[in-house]
């Protein structure tokens, strides 16, 4: 558990600063002369908190199963070498690899959509923003692809943790990737609309960029305890 | 970030005014309607629960007289009572219930920021009810693994429901979580992004203080649930090993190999702590605003209620193992552990100092809302005693197989915040309803209730210190040192406990009775300074304020402001209005 719990030390820390954003220090009970104060909200949009929030609780999800995922390897303090016994290491698929570049060159690409939305081209943001969901979709069945390629190796087995761990592991990261795809094909019909002002996806486009690159992120991470375990 | 105003635009028409039936009171987006859904299907279900509780109550009071009461059907009752109460009633009826209805109307908005979101917060919500219902009816019944759902029984034949019950119960709390996660990214974010003007962070309500930290709690501990969920309904459908060691089972051994019940508990845990406080946050921040209404007096250190409730949220996540002192974990965990539970009860204890502060020398009006809030103070000390006895690993080990951890945790956790449910459903139901409810019905509530709840759990300590097993389905001669008096307070027990479910009736009548017939209520009749009590129509319509959001010109505490003409100075009447020049600064703490 200790990576979540530095990552409740992480969350923590941010409360403390959010702590100090809020002015906790002031006396509400004294009277504030002239005009009530304007400090309602942040000067962010809703949506966008609401991501960062959102991606704070798949923080703790991933940060969750890691820390599983290791005690259950038997490196944790408190268990010792006794639930490690039946742990054998697989060997991870090469089409990973491939699958990496793949998602990699889809935040790449949905991070241009982002410059092509706020460079008002029109065509290119659907141009972009089609090629990154294509990307993405091909990170997914390069998955399926690694999965087949385990489930007909000759260490499958349920039993083996190292396996269970990497289709958990590499499911629930797909999941979240459907997901997004869900928003991303509601964002590509806003774009393809007749008459649609690029204002109006503007941030719908950078909201989905900003999942991408953390989808990327929690994969690289996820990828490299698999390689490294 | 110039452009966020416009690129957001579309957000701006989200209030429309729904005009059908099935979209102003089923498919709703609006906050009331969305609370009081989640209010009527977590009674519904608590009600279930409440009668579980009664069955179980049956068997231990009178053993061998309630036949159709079978060993199975105990332990089924047992896990469904606690799962329901802690989740499916309790984090419900506080963060969707509440924390729908108050949120909007505390900070002055006229909705959450996301109602279509909040809308399938409910309708997910509904579905892990629904799901966990239809446990009842699989083959074997719902799960009897006790509400903690250890492995490796929960999965083993011989557990009632290990088979079709606790997948049941898996995918209902799945989903379950996928709707708080839902309904918290909406608390939390109309919280920091739609308080009306002048609403400060300083000058928020504690409710909302409580449910915001609550809701913060519950997205980031409900994700440990939600990994041990998936990882044990593996276990049981596909054979996996995560958390099924390798175990023989009536004889044979199974296909598991050498997973770690341990981690279960961590992960279950490290979840099951912060729920205490997901539960409790809510009901902390209530009661501070029942207590200072009803005694019209400003809470009492205000600025260190709101530290206690952030101190509280983040140690609420170092404190999880305190459950798990005789689970075989590395004994220096219990050091650690022991210590971080002795210093969270720092900041709680600073807020019942608080309270009673608060109602010291103030001028009280014991009405039915006040009456619940100084029951909650009392019973609340008497669990959080109790609770430095469990925390200590040495006193706890003795004790925590025995019903000494079934009166604390009760006391502590069941009646104390239920107290607080009480309180506030009698303290907001003029705002709800319109209508007054029946002020002798409810104090009747209250004393039987109130008077009901030690008469149940004040013997379990008797009879935990006595070493009495709990978890058990009765006591035979054979256990030969609990004595005849136990069997006595467990009759008695009973007795009460079937008393103080009836009374709930009572309650439930005066409730739905006074929504017909009760008298109409005055829009603020507790004379109350926050903004919910200052809408334009009782109930408040959709979009709460009418044309003009209001404006926040002071904090939610100016009872007895000296020098003002009432007792009360509702948040958003303007200083020059009210105070007498050379007293802006209220009576200071």
């Amino acid at each position: 558990m200790s990576l979540t719990v530095a990552y409740g030390a992480l969350a923590t820390g941010i409360i403390v600063w959010a702590v100090l954003v809020m002015k906790l220090r002031s006396k509400p009970w004294e009277a504030t002369a002239g005009a009530a104060p304007a400090g309602t909200g942040f000067s962010v949009s809703a949506k966008r908190i609401g991501l960062w929030i959102f991606l704070a609780v798949v923080t703790s999800l991933f940060g969750l199963f890691l820390s599983a995922y290791y005690m259950r390897m038997g490196q944790h303090a408190g268990h010792g070498p006794m639930a490690a016994g039946d742990w054998h290491s697989i060997r991870d698929p090469s089409i990973l690899w491939l699958n990496t570049v793949l998602l990699i060159l889809g935040s790449v690409t949905m991070q241009s959509a982002r410059a092509a939305v706020a460079g008002s081209q029109l065509e290119q943001t659907r141009f972009r923003l089609f090629a990154a969901g294509l990307l993405t979709l091909a990170f997914l069945i390069g998955q399926w692809l690694a999965w087949r390629e385990i489930r007909y190796s000759e260490f499958f087995t349920p039993l083996n943790p190292a396996v269970a761990f990497f289709y958990v592991l590499t499911a629930v990261h797909a999941l979240h990737l459907l997901g997004g795809l869900v928003v991303w094909a509601r964002t590509l019909a806003r774009t393809l609309r007749k008459g649609v002002e690029l204002i109006d996806v503007r941030l719908s486009v950078e909201l989905t960029s900003v999942y991408w690159h953390y989808l990327l992120l929690v994969w690289l991470g996820l990828f490299a305890v698999l390689l490294s375990t | 970030m110039a452009f966020v105003a416009i690129a957001d635009r579309d957000h701006e028409h989200a209030l429309h005014d729904p005009q059908s039936f099935i979209r102003k009171y089923i498919w709703s987006q609006d906050h009331k309607v969305i609370a009081l859904q989640y209010g009527f299907v977590a009674t519904s279900i608590g009600l279930v629960a409440l009668t579980m509780s009664i069955l179980m109550r049956l068997q231990l009071g009178f053993p061998d007289t309630f036949h159709i009461i079978a060993p199975q059907d105990y332990y089924q009752y047992i896990t469904m009572h606690g799962m329901i109460m802690v989740i499916y009633l309790l984090t419900a009826l506080f963060l969707g219930g509440f924390g729908n209805y108050l949120i909007p109307l505390m900070l002055g908005a006229r909705d959450m920021v996301f109602p279509y979101l909040n809308m399938l917060s409910f309708w997910f919500y509904l579905l892990a009810v629904l799901v966990l219902v239809a446990g009842f009816f699989v083959p074997g019944g719902p799960t009897g693994a006790g509400w903690t759902l250890y492995p490796p029984q929960a999965v083993l034949p011989g557990t009632p429901g290990a088979s079709w019950g606790i997948i049941c119960m898996l995918a209902s709390l799945a989903i379950f979580i996928v709707a708080f996660t839902m309904g918290g990214l909406n608390y939390v974010t109309t919280v920091l992004q739609a308080r009306c003007r002048g609403m400060t962070f300083m000058r928020m309500p504690l409710s909302v203080w409580g449910i915001f930290m609550a809701s913060i709690l519950g997205l980031l501990a409900f994700p440990a649930l939600f990994v041990s969920a998936i990882m044990m309904a593996l276990d049981s459908l596909i054979g996996t090993s995560f958390f099924m060691p390798a175990v023989s089972s009536m004889g044979e051994q199974t296909v598991h190999t050498g997973g770690s019940p341990l981690l279960f508990q961590h992960l279950f845990w490290f979840f099951g702590h912060p729920e205490v406080y997901i539960v409790a946050l809510p009901a902390f921040g209530i009661v501070s605003d029942l207590i200072s209404t009803h005694a019209r007096r400003n809470i009492f250190g205000y600025r260190m209620m709101v530290w206690a409730i952030l101190a509280i949220g983040c140690l609420s996540f170092v404190v999880w193992a305190h459950h798990m002192y005789v689970s075989g974990m590395n004994p220096y965990f219990g050091f650690f552990f022991a210590t971080t539970t002795l210093i969270i009860a720092v900041p709680t204890a600073i807020k019942v100092y608080n309270w009673v502060l608060t109602i010291w020398r103030g001028d009280v009006h014991l009405t039915v809302p006040m009456l619940f809030a100084i029951g909650f103070i009392f019973t609340f000390i008497n669990g959080g005693l109790t609770g430095l006895f469990l925390g200590n690993v040495t006193v706890d080990v003795p004790l925590s197989g025995t019903y000494f951890v079934v009166a604390h945790f009760h006391m502590v956790m069941g009646v104390s915040p239920i107290l607080v449910v009480f309180g506030a459903i009698y303290h907001w139901y003029p705002k709800i309803t319109g209508r007054m409810f029946d002020e002798r019905l409810g104090k009747f509530h209250f004393w039987m209730t109130f008077i009901g709840a030690y008469a149940i759990f004040l013997p379990m300590h008797y009879m935990g210190i006595l070493g009495v097993p709990r978890r058990y389905y009765g006591y035979t001669d054979a256990i030969q040192f609990i004595p005849p008096s136990v069997h006595e307070a467990n009759e008695w027990i009973s007795i009460s406990a079937m008393l103080v479910a009836a009374t709930q009736l009572v309650f439930l009548y005066n409730l739905i009775h006074s929504y017909f017939k009760g008298p109409v209520a005055d829009p603020n009749p507790w004379r109350a300074t926050t903004l919910e009590w200052q809408t334009p129509q009782t109930p408040p319509k959709h979009g709460n304020w009418g044309k003009d959001l209001p404006e926040v010109h002071r904090w939610a505490y100016d009872y007895s402001v000296p020098g003002a003409p009432q007792d009360f100075i509702p948040q958003n009447v303007p200083h020059s209005e009210q105070t007498p020049a050379g007293r802006e600064h209220g009576v200071p703490t």
